[in-house]
């Protein structure tokens, strides 16, 4: 089951670049939730905030505070478990390239040390029917490489992989962005159906795609959050001028 | 329209010369890269085979005087130094080079690291057996496979090191995002993915740094010394088929030359197999299909 996120006074940098400003956001659980904005506006910052991957470089760093649950996932908690219970699937298809299929689903739980057999079967076939990639792959798990599939079957199989650890909140950085439009309507069908279960992120450039798969949208420009409202009121009724001009395409 | 065609026809014929002139000079480059390789392969056939009979392989040296002999000492001492040099080295090294690539990023001691191996990687091999002969044949009193292992092992170090350090670079940070998205551990994403994914590389390397010092003879000199009988004793000097080959080569009698092309011929042969070995079990369970 998913869990909501409570983002308070949220700033982010990058050595002196100020990315993020305070952020202050409620992400409902097990609902889909769009962020859209420009390039460069600090979509991505925020999401690697919210699973701490942001620290992972040298010179970035964050403040504020962000509670999933009643969890604060910057006091209470190391980075490595907050990314257990935080999955992301990344802008462009990053399947482990030495892995077999089936590895590459399973590595969450077999590099952090899971080794029975009939539970690591059971998740890659779970997640694997979760992200609707069986049936395109249950013939050749452990012979082909995860390499090998098509760019939209790797995204697919990089959901898989996410999903298989159990995570209560997945974010998706520009998830089909690197993909054809019908592998794109697969992954937003695949958003559609997963969100019943878990509490879903998703940065996109495309307006339409948010449209189609977020109840709830933001709007980010320059490091800040413009507004955040339904789907439906952000593009058919925005209260912020900005919002408007982005989302008419006058800029961006 | 004409003139225009007409250019054009000449360009066309001017790249497609040029195209032929760079093609044949990279394949006339890789023919004299071979070249000496197949000339020294050769020329020890021609020159050692003759030589090479059972009693090579399974008798020790004869005695000043006496024909026949071999070096089966020669060949099993020169697996146990290899062997040894290998375990030591090859993790020692792989470890420096997965410090350089995956924590040391912009640390003092990185910096200091990175120099010390490239610095190690042109001291002299002589330099090396002396080196060792003072820090360990010198305290022990006695000359060592032992020390001859440990020479040969700092040697392979840097080599390995530096392999390993360019070979991680080259893996894409994208699948480190993977890995640490997924709540693996830093140290367990450098090993199980970084690694992993340079491993055929960094296999490269340590086969190359095994195939230098297999055929190492100064270092050798200080430390494992040789020896004309049979030993196995990690704390005796023991025999070595470079080592064998010098004694053989420098001396006056024809015999002794002729085993000496036989001693060169097995230890190339030795290192080829050895190498091919490694690859073949390397490449063993690497999956089809994959970028």
């Amino acid at each position: 089951m998913g869990v909501g996120i409570l983002v308070e006074n949220l700033n982010a940098w990058y050595g002196s670049t100020h990315t993020l400003q305070d952020i202050n956001l409620h992400i409902p659980a097990n609902h889909a939730t769009a962020l859209i904005g420009p390039s460069g506006c600090g979509k991505s910052t925020f999401v690697r905030c919210l699973n701490r991957m942001h620290e992972t470089n040298p010179i970035a760093r964050a403040t504020g505070t962000v509670k999933m649950g009643d969890l604060d996932i910057y006091k209470d908690a190391s980075p490595v478990e907050i990314r257990r219970r935080v999955g992301m699937v990344f802008q462009r298809p990053n399947p482990f390239p030495t892995m077999s299929i089936y590895d590459n689903v399973i590595s969450g739980l077999k590099l952090n040390g899971f080794r029975n057999r009939r539970i690591l079967d059971e998740t890659v076939e779970r997640s694997l029917r979760q992200a609707a990639l069986w049936e395109e792959v249950k013939d050749d798990l452990k012979k082909k490489s995860g390499a090998s599939l098509s760019g939209g079957q790797q995204q697919r199989m990089c959901i898989a992989r996410a999903l298989a650890v159990d995570p209560e909140v997945l974010l998706m950085d520009e998830p089909a962005s690197a993909l054809d439009p019908v592998s794109t309507s697969k992954i937003e069908d695949l958003i559609f159906q997963l969100k019943s279960q878990y509490t879903i992120v998703i940065v996109t450039h495309n307006m339409q795609q948010a449209a189609r798969v977020a109840e709830n949208t933001g709007f980010f420009l320059n490091g800040k959050m413009v507004e955040f409202d339904s789907t439906h009121k952000i593009f058919t009724n925005p209260r912020d001028k900005r919002t408007e001009d982005y989302i008419t395409g006058r800029f961006g | 329209m004409d003139f225009q065609t007409r250019s054009m026809r000449l360009n066309n014929a001017r790249r497609n010369a040029t195209n032929y002139l760079v093609t044949g000079l990279s394949v006339l480059a890789t023919l004299l890269v071979i070249l000496p390789l197949v000339a020294i392969l050769f020329y020890l056939v021609f020159k050692g085979a003759r030589s090479l009979n059972l009693a090579f392989f399974t008798h020790v040296p004869a005695p000043v005087g006496q024909s026949g002999g071999g070096m089966a000492n020669s060949i099993v001492g020169s697996g146990i130094i290899l062997l040894l040099a290998s375990l030591l080295g090859v993790p020692i090294g792989i470890a420096a080079g997965v410090y350089l690539a995956e924590f040391g990023r912009g640390r003092a001691l990185a910096t200091a690291v990175r120099f010390t191996a490239d610095v190690l990687n042109g001291v002299p091999s002589i330099v090396m057996g002396i080196a060792i002969y003072s820090l360990i044949v010198m305290q022990q009193r006695h000359f060592s496979a032992f020390a001859g292992g440990v020479a040969l092992a700092i040697m392979m170090v840097p080599t390995i090191t530096r392999t390993t350090e360019e070979m991680l670079a080259t893996v894409p940070h994208s699948i480190r995002e993977a890995a640490l998205g997924l709540g693996v551990p830093k140290w367990r994403t450098a090993i199980s993915v970084s690694l992993r994914t340079a491993s055929p590389g960094i296999i490269t390397g340590c086969m190359l740094a095994f195939a230098r010092v297999a055929g190492e003879t100064a270092p050798l000199l200080f430390t494992a010394f040789g020896n004309q009988y049979w030993s196995v004793n990690l704390n005796q000097p023991i025999a070595a088929l470079p080592l064998q080959i010098y004694v053989y080569a420098i001396s006056p009698y024809d015999e002794w030359h002729r085993l000496a092309w036989a001693g060169s011929l097995v230890l190339i042969v030795l290192i080829m197999v050895s190498v091919t070995l490694v690859r073949i079990y390397a490449n063993r369970g690497v999956l089809k299909g994959g970028s």
